[in-house]
């Protein structure tokens, strides 16, 4: 049983005692316990249970590596599911339940998936659940989704906030164990701006627990000098509780700082970001060590040799009372040495190889360890709780004997953590004497010169032993200082004594000659329940690539990603296929290294930050004014102006009315405005646009249209000519980011010799229209200006003062009325909003919206990007043939519109439609033709694309695209409703323009 | 070929699973045959199967330079769905589906098809009458679909935040025989069958030179050996400009990473699939509980099946708006593809220059839902040299004549 020793934990205060509660119950803990130490140190061993047979689990690791203790953290809006206790801090307060069983972790009734195993091999779900064909969806998926998954759903909006950060720096050290420490100081000293991430609480990794001597100190000192002399250098930044969480292209790294997880609600961003970009990065990552598959090697009680070490050294606490030692290496001894001196049993050192000798095999043995060499552990008695092994001969074929323990602790040899050296493209080499893959220094990840970008160091590098690492982390850093442009520092590496190691045995399997059914009892992946079995049935079954055993097992595919079983599982593939480990091959490594939130990607980018909202000048007039908002690409602009009682088309129709008959003002300030200047301007905007634009008079507006490389449409709008080699080009709302860079595209890569510069000055003006017949008296009332038809005639703009702003008055029309648009300094866009209203009030001015803009050009024809073009559009279609200037040899779009299917009669045209019963057309409508196509799909001979109730003609009135539309005019064509009786609407082929067509009103 | 049952489960459970026979061989490469299909993704697979079903063509090499179903079939977020604008595309489309419905029962595994529903999230007016015209062309193609308001929306996906205050839910095109399938399953399920059918599928082949004779193609050349071919199809996707190359043809295409995420597995939250294109981002929950995450594809060509990290910010964060929940959720694992992008964003089922080379690709970001109606049109040019009406606008020539497909229109994007 699990419990707390007296006296022991080098990273717990015993002054400081923490409450928490697991499944309910009250318990106790010590400042510095991880939620892991805490449990076991209250006694508690079963912490979770296994994804597809829910067994009950225990902890096996210490660290990120934990693929059992997965727990629910905290409640409402700071509930989270899957937290690993290893990594959890322990605070008090903390609430922890545990996962994945029903109706309790005790008695979990999904445990009967544990007793009917052998019947659910690895994808069994590919063989069976196909009959009845309904079946799947509602009987048999249902069933696997609600027993698979593992942590609760959240219920609530997350109550934290997160926080991004940018860092450059020359050095990234990620890891800061000794290796990392000593990778850190070479580069430091070499004269590099370094950054060191270490992912726990505590500097120095594994070193502290682990023992020995650091330049004749005990590591933990020699740690506490190194953290120290590098806090004071003014060119090292360090960060504890930092994980490298992912290696990109050009030295690009992810650091996920956890800051608040542990004081929820103290008003810090729970977790920070860090976006770091670095010349060199060192990776320091350490190693992890492999379980032993033996028959029943999940049993809680059964845990990783160096994780048992952990406990009982940082946080003095025993995983068992009698512990048994299963190991092929010499490392799990150094458990064995740290649990005598804790004064617990040790009855057996279980160890696979022949021959124990060695300094740590004497050590043992001087200790009064009894050491079983050439045996393996080919049985674990318990269910929930180890209560004994059983004992016999490596190849099984001895009678085995039963010892009698409260844990088991077991070691496979190491694996160094390759996975941010491997994210970006670094290559790995097997060595076969350690069964390790390692990092391969001359195949690194390459960054844009061509050049790796990073390197490994200590453990993450294969150098195992406590000299070779810190050698190995020292010069790392020497060489990471020199390629970020420092220099190779001269300063002593850090030294420790040789230690001697005996080579480790390579077992997979233990027994050896284990049949099916002990194999069906190893597990390979604890969470994901991928046994030994498993791996040999997708062998078997010609899952042959590592990448298929994966998936057709989900051997590694668990939230650990395979930390613990992704070595073991392709050592027994490589077996099963009579091959070598390395021909085999690993599965890609991807980033993060450990799962990171969603909040913490996503930063401060929330809610109304989500998007950067643009708001112009007038917005607090709309908003007090009734605006009904729509949102136009990141701007806001008002749909229609509500009154008290009124619905939102009511309102549309009120100004509709209104702006015919009196005026109205519209806030036309996110229109694009793009400057266009210099020598080759004109020569530029003739190839933009269909049209000629060089030829416009200065002071004078055309409107243009320009269309993609492949013919299309793709905006319009007033060019107005400012001057001798200027012009202002208005281009649609949505569309001004994207025509400045298309301008901007042509300008930088095709005709990057032509003397052009562009401008987007759309939030330098504010903008307002004011349409209607009485528009002239409203802009003689604010005074300052000619705005006569003698002195500013249609489609002509003057610069002066209006109402005592600088102002630039265009005449230009959307709504077919008597128009003008006035452009003053955004900075005075309110004040012109208002002194227009007020100018207005006596002769009945209202604001109007979108919506009602939109009906009015419709009701005149007049095309609108994104409603009549829809990118497959071209100006032909739109009858806008008029449009296409003769005179020019080219334009963006020219030739794609002279290709076969684009002067093909048979094209959509626009024309107008009016409903025989005056209703409106469903938007989006399509109108159909006879019979059907070789598809079996009804033929359709065009589409509807505006379509609204008028309210001046006061009739449903819509433009469409039909089949050699324009001649037939008069003809009535049938669109299809949806609903569902084949209902159609008939509508009559007319002119596009159903008011003012001799355009009398606008030229006033 | 012994079937896959619940009886056989049993049957094989009683001697621990040890008589289970290969879903499919390892043969070395034969001299000839009548047609070989270059790519064992799911579109090349496919391709064989309906060779053989539907045509009797079984003398048939299915090459594959790494292993089968490792590309973007087997990196895909599984989402099927067949609500297209154009009527080409929504013909193949509806095809793909309808055929997805029956794939577990035709090919003997089940790849869990699972017609959970999808709906197409609108956040703006211009979307809603986009989806509005998408919904009038779906009936008269003969695709249910359906619009609906942001009420049913909520009601389908009650952990979505329809009031969000950036881009409010105003509804959405909504599939209900839409949904999802098993992405390995369908790679391995049509593997095992042309397998039975006596198809070799050659793994670990690359192909490094197409023989021609006469303007007609002889043999490929490749890692294990000359092969002869009758025809050849290549159906390849990221790479199908290196094989054209091969050939001694261009094809219209660029390639780009296309970027997924999964978060950490959860209890059941959400059963149908939500695509939200104005923010960009998509999501569903998996059969293991975890959410499969889809995001946009990187601005710069390349082939590192990896991607920046720039997409999956910007896919999260309009998730984590869409979906406040998965906030504390987190990222278990990003991975990158890559995808064949066509000018007008639509594949290319097409004859080539060459005499009885045939080219399947440009699927884009929207492959794994087109897998059955792709092999099943593909089969058919390859076995009669013609397209058939599945196939007939998607010709290669169409971007000569300018008869694009363009699917962009009724929403940003297309997945």
């Amino acid at each position: 049983m699990s419990h707390r020793l007296d006296g022991k934990g080098r990273l717990i205060d015993r002054s400081k005692k923490l409450r928490f509660t697991f499944n309910g119950k009250a318990m106790t803990g010590y400042a510095g316990d991880t939620l892991a130490s805490a449990l076991l140190g209250s006694g508690q061993s079963v912490m979770g249970r296994s994804f597809k047979y829910h067994r009950p689990r225990g902890v096996v690791a210490s660290g990120v590596e934990e693929p059992n203790a997965l727990m629910n953290l905290g409640e409402g809006g700071r509930f989270e599911p899957n937290q690993r206790a290893t990594t959890t801090p322990l605070f008090d307060g903390l609430t922890a339940t545990s996962q994945n069983h029903w109706p309790s972790l005790e008695f979990d009734i999904g445990a009967v998936n544990d007793l009917a195993a052998r019947f659910l091999p690895a994808g069994f779900y590919y063989k069976t659940f196909m009959f009845p064909r309904f079946a799947w969806k509602h009987l048999f998926e249902p069933f696997i989704r609600q027993s698979a998954g593992l942590g609760q759903v959240p219920k609530e909006p997350d109550a934290d906030r997160y926080e991004h950060v940018y860092h450059h720096t020359d050095v990234l050290v990620i890891g800061g164990g000794v290796a990392g420490l000593a990778a850190a100081r070479a580069a430091a000293a070499g004269g590099a701006k370094v950054m060191v991430l270490e992912q726990t609480a505590h500097w120095g990794g594994r070193a502290p627990v682990d023992g020995g001597q650091i330049d004749g100190l005990d590591p933990e000192t020699w740690v506490n000098n190194a953290v120290q002399e590098l806090e004071t250098a003014e060119n090292v930044t360090l960060r504890l509780g930092t994980m490298g969480a992912g290696v990109y292209d050009h030295g690009y790294v992810l650091g996920y700082e956890r800051v608040a997880d542990a004081t929820p609600g103290d008003d810090r961003p729970r977790h920070r970001l860090w976006r770091i970009r670095a010349k060199q990065i060192v990776t320091a990552t350490g190693a992890i060590e492999r379980p032993l598959s033996f028959p029943g090697n999940d049993v809680p009680g059964v845990m990783l040799a160096s994780a048992v070490r952990d406990y009982v050294v940082n946080w003095g606490v025993a995983p068992g009372r009698r512990t048994v030692i299963v190991t092929n290496n010499d490392d799990a001894y150094l458990t064995a040495l740290a649990l005598k001196e804790a004064k617990l049993e040790v009855p057996a050192i279980i160890d696979v190889r022949a021959t124990l000798v060695g300094p740590l095999a004497d050590r043992a043995r001087k200790a009064g360890i009894k050491l079983m060499h050439g045996k393996a552990v080919v049985g674990v008695k318990g269910k929930k709780q180890v209560t004994g092994v059983m004992v016999a001969d490596l190849d099984g074929k001895s009678t085995p004997d039963a010892i009698e323990c409260d844990a088991v602790a077991m070691s496979g040899g190491w694996s160094p953590v390759v996975h941010l050296w491997s994210h970006c493209g670094g290559k790995l080499n097997w060595d076969d004497a350690e069964a390790m893959f390692k990092p391969d220094p001359a195949r690194p990840p390459l960054g844009a010169d061509g050049q790796g970008f990073v390197l490994t160091a200590g453990n993450a590098s294969g150098a195992m032993g406590l000299a070779e690492a810190l050698a190995d982390g020292h010069e790392a850093g020497r060489q990471a200082a020199k390629a970020a442009g420092g220099t190779l520092t001269r300063k002593a590496a850090p030294k420790a004594p040789e230690t001697e190691r005996q080579p480790l045995k390579q077992v997979w399997i233990m027994p050896t000659s284990a049949g099916p059914d002990k194999r069906m009892k190893m597990w390979l992946d604890y969470q994901n329940d991928v046994k030994v079995s498993d791996v040999q049935l997708a062998a078997r079954e010609g899952y042959a690539s590592v990448e298929h055993t994966k998936r057709y097992t989900t051997l590694g595919m668990a939230t650990d990603q395979g930390k613990l079983s992704n070595i073991n599982g392709l050592a027994v593939l490589s077996d099963a296929l009579g091959q070598a480990i390395p021909q085999t091959g690993t599965t890609t490594f991807r980033p993060p290294y450990t799962p990171i939130s969603m909040g913490a990607i996503a930063g401060e980018a929330r809610g109304e930050l989500f998007q950067p909202i643009r708001r112009t000048p007038m917005h607090s007039a709309h908003d007090a004014a009734g605006a009904v908002w729509e949102p136009v690409g990141h701007w806001r602009r008002p749909f229609c102006f509500a009154r008290t009682g009124e619905t939102d088309m009511e309102a549309v129709n009120r100004e509709i009315v209104n702006t015919r008959d009196n005026v109205g003002m519209l806030d036309a300030s996110t229109l694009g405005k793009i400057l266009v200047t210099g020598p080759d301007a004109g020569k530029f905007l003739d190839m933009l646009y269909t049209n000629v634009m060089s030829s416009l008079p200065v002071g004078k507006c055309r409107y243009g249209l320009m269309c993609t490389e492949n013919g299309f449409v793709t905006d319009d709008g007033v060019v107005a000519r400012i001057g001798e080699q200027t012009w202002l080009c208005h281009t649609t709302t949505g569309g001004a980011d994207r025509i400045h860079g298309h301008m901007e595209d042509w300008l930088q890569c095709e005709w990057w010799d032509w003397k052009v510069y562009t401008a987007n000055l759309t939030e330098q003006y504010a903008q307002v229209a004011v349409a209607g017949p009485k528009a002239r008296k409203v802009l003689e009332a604010l005074g300052g200006m000619d705005v006569s038809k003698e002195a500013m005639p249609f489609m002509t703009w003057a610069d002066g003062t209006l109402a005592g702003i600088p102002a630039r008055v265009y005449r230009i029309s959307f709504t077919g009325e008597l128009s003008y648009e006035i452009a003053v300094p955004a900075n005075r866009g309110a004040e012109l909003w208002a002194k227009v209203a007020e100018a207005g009030a006596a002769h009945g001015i209202q604001p109007y919206g979108t919506e009602a803009m939109h009906i009015m050009r419709a009701e005149k024809g007049f095309v609108m990007i994104g409603d009549e073009t829809d990118g497959t559009v071209i100006p032909q279609d739109l009858n806008m043939g008029w449009i296409i200037s003769k005179k020019k040899t080219d334009y963006l779009g020219k030739r794609a519109q002279e290709r076969s299917h684009m002067a093909s009669p048979d094209r959509w045209r626009l024309v107008g439609l009016e409903t025989l019963d005056g209703s409106v057309i469903p938007d989006g409508a399509y109108a159909v033709g006879e019979g059907f196509n070789a598809n079996g799909q009804r033929n359709m001979i065009g589409r509807v694309t505006s379509t609204y109730y008028s309210p001046t003609i006061r009739k449903g009135i819509a433009m469409g695209l039909i089949q050699h539309g324009p001649d037939r005019m008069g003809e009535v064509v049938d669109f299809a409703t949806l609903d569902g009786t084949g209902t159609v609407i008939k509508a009559k082929i007319v002119e596009t323009c159903f008011y003012d067509k001799e355009g009398a009103k606008a030229d006033v | 070929m012994k079937r896959y049952s619940a009886f056989a489960i049993a049957r094989e459970a009683l001697r621990y699973h040890t008589g289970w026979e290969r879903a499919w061989g390892n043969p070395e490469p034969k001299k000839r045959y009548d047609v070989v299909i270059v790519g064992a993704g799911g579109h090349g697979l496919a391709t064989a199967f309906y060779l053989g079903k539907n045509f009797g063509i079984t003398n048939v090499a299915v090459i594959e330079k790494g292993w089968l179903g490792g590309g973007n079939t087997g990196r895909n977020t599984t989402i099927i769905r067949s609500n297209y604008l154009q009527d080409p595309s929504a013909a193949i489309y509806e095809k793909s589906r309808s055929l997805y419905e029956t794939m577990s029962q035709d090919v003997n595994m089940n790849v869990m098809f699972s017609p959970r529903g999808v709906i197409m999230l609108a956040q703006t007016h211009h979307e809603v009458r986009g989806y509005e015209r998408t919904a009038h062309a779906n009936a008269l193609q003969g695709v249910d679909t359906t619009f609906i308001g942001p009420e049913k929306v909520k009601e389908l996906v009650p952990i979505i935040n329809i009031d969000g205050p950036r881009y409010p839910v105003l509804g959405g095109l909504w599939q209900p025989r839409g949904g999802t399938a098993r992405h390995d399953a369908v790679a391995w399920g049509y593997a095992r069958a042309c397998a039975g059918m006596g198809m070799d599928i050659i793994q670990n082949c690359a192909v490094q030179g197409v023989e021609t004779e006469g303007g007609q193609v002889k043999a490929v050349n490749t890692t294990k050996g000359r092969i002869e071919c009758g025809k050849l199809a290549l159906v390849v996707a990221g790479h199908s400009s290196d094989l054209a190359e091969m050939a001694g043809f261009r094809l219209p295409i660029e390639s780009v990473a296309l970027q997924a995420l999964v978060s950490e597995p959860i209890k059941p939250c959400m059963d149908v699939v939500v695509m939200a294109n104005t923010v960009h981002g998509y999501m569903s929950q998996s059969d293991k509980g975890e959410m499969v995450i889809g995001g946009g594809t990187d601005g710069f060509n390349n082939y590192t099946q990896r991607g920046s990290f720039h997409h999956i910010e910007e896919t999260v964060r309009a998730l984590v708006e869409t979906f406040p929940m998965i906030s504390r959720l987190k990222m278990l694992r990003q991975w990158g593809g890559i995808v064949d992008m066509t000018g007008d964003r639509s594949p290319i089922i097409s004859k080539t220059p060459v005499g009885n080379i045939f080219v399947n690709c440009g699927w884009g970001t929207g492959g794994f839902k087109a897998i059955p109606g792709s092999g099943w049109a593909m089969a058919e040019l390859v076995a009669k040299g013609e397209p058939g009406p599945l196939a007939a606008e998607f010709g290669v020539d169409r971007f000569r004549e300018g008869r694009f497909i363009d699917e962009s229109v009724a929403a940003g994007v297309a997945h």
